[in-house]
């Protein structure tokens, strides 16, 4: 099955974007795909590669890359959503890319399911 | 239809307005903060002990034990882990109660 | 992906200006409108405050968005459900909001809600 995945909150605030990751791992374990992971609102900040957690904390915008590059994944930016919080191509960690809402419209329409994680 | 709630019941009206609008037979999945409302004891668990004659409830273990709950969930209640979830939100169209 | 018409339903729960979700919910509605799809709006619990007539926005210095509603039916995006409830529990009437919608309880939203295909909710 071909899952959308929508980010709404920043990482380290709020849990949701260690629920989505955590959901997206287990849905590949049991085979099934990504279709696209959408940052909206503050979830653009998932994106930051400015970001710099503690050492014995987890690297929550590495692990999004991480995801990325090991299997292919979609990681897209809401590109109002970004600029509006000062995220840019020269702040955006590898493996994702700024594009526009429509993108996340039109995962809706491809995925056979999009859930959402947020505040 | 798999309604997801996260918020504690105590600072949101997230669940209550959950078990307002979903119908019967729908899944019910409580995850985050959402988890202590299935715990012995919580004002919360006697609304989910009555609705699970028409829901099918569920709770995220793993937030669940995060938490320090794992040996008080209600027998209304079936804990699951992220693959759980996977499964059920395959299963059904998903609604989350932000 | 060309010619698929999928039923989406736009969930809003929370209230103007507090937060940003509002807002940039309706910006994901306006988007949709390109793509041909079968688009609900659902304001539920204090989503219903987005509708209300009225809103000034001068005094906070924020961009007053609620005459979006109204031309979202220039979108060809005219299903526009409150539930009743969430209303009653705030003391507003049809006649307290800004543009036409249709009131349902919470049992019929969540008939309605059980029809769609994506619900995207903020």
């Amino acid at each position: 099955m071909k899952f959308g995945i929508l980010v709404n909150e920043g990482p380290y605030q709020h849990q949701s974007a260690d629920s989505a990751y955590l959901f997206c791992k287990a849905a590949l374990e049991k085979g099934h795909e990504i279709h696209r992971v959408f940052f909206y609102h503050d979830g653009v900040n998932n994106a930051s590669r400015l970001t710099e957690p503690p050492q014995d904390d987890r690297n929550i915008v590495k692990r999004w890359t991480q995801l990325a590059e090991e299997h292919g994944i979609d990681l897209v930016v809401c590109v109002a959503a970004a600029l509006r919080r000062g995220i840019k191509e020269e702040n955006l960690a590898a493996g994702f890319r700024i594009s526009g809402l429509g993108q996340l419209v039109e995962t809706g329409i491809e995925a056979d399911r999009v859930v959402t994680f947020g505040d | 239809m798999l309604h997801i709630v996260n918020k504690s019941p105590q600072e949101k009206n997230c669940l209550d307005a959950c078990l307002g609008v979903a119908t019967d037979g729908a899944a019910v999945l409580l995850i985050e903060d959402a988890v202590y409302a299935a715990t012995t004891g919580h004002p919360a668990a006697a609304k989910l002990e009555q609705a699970q004659s028409r829901l099918k409830l569920y709770v995220l273990r793993p937030d669940l034990e995060a938490r320090g709950m794992a040996d008080r969930l209600i027998a209304a209640v079936t804990a699951v882990d992220y693959g759980g979830f996977v499964d059920l939100a395959a299963e059904h169209t998903c609604q989350s109660w932000l | 992906m060309e010619g698929v018409v999928k039923k989406f339903m736009f969930v809003n729960r929370k209230a103007p200006y507090g937060t940003i979700y509002a807002l940039e919910s309706l910006e994901v509605v306006l988007i949709s409108a390109a793509f041909d799809q079968d688009v609900s709006l659902a304001f539920l619990d204090d989503g219903v405050y987005q509708l209300k007539k009225g809103q000034q926005t001068k005094g906070i210095e924020t961009k007053n968005f609620s005459p979006t509603y109204r031309a979202l039916d220039g979108y060809d995006i005219e299903k526009l459900y409150v539930e009743r409830e969430a209303m009653e529990a705030r003391g507003l009437t049809e006649a307290d909001l800004l543009v036409d919608v249709t009131v349902l309880s919470r049992r019929e939203l969540g008939m309605l809600m059980d029809g769609m295909d994506v619900v995207l909710s903020f």
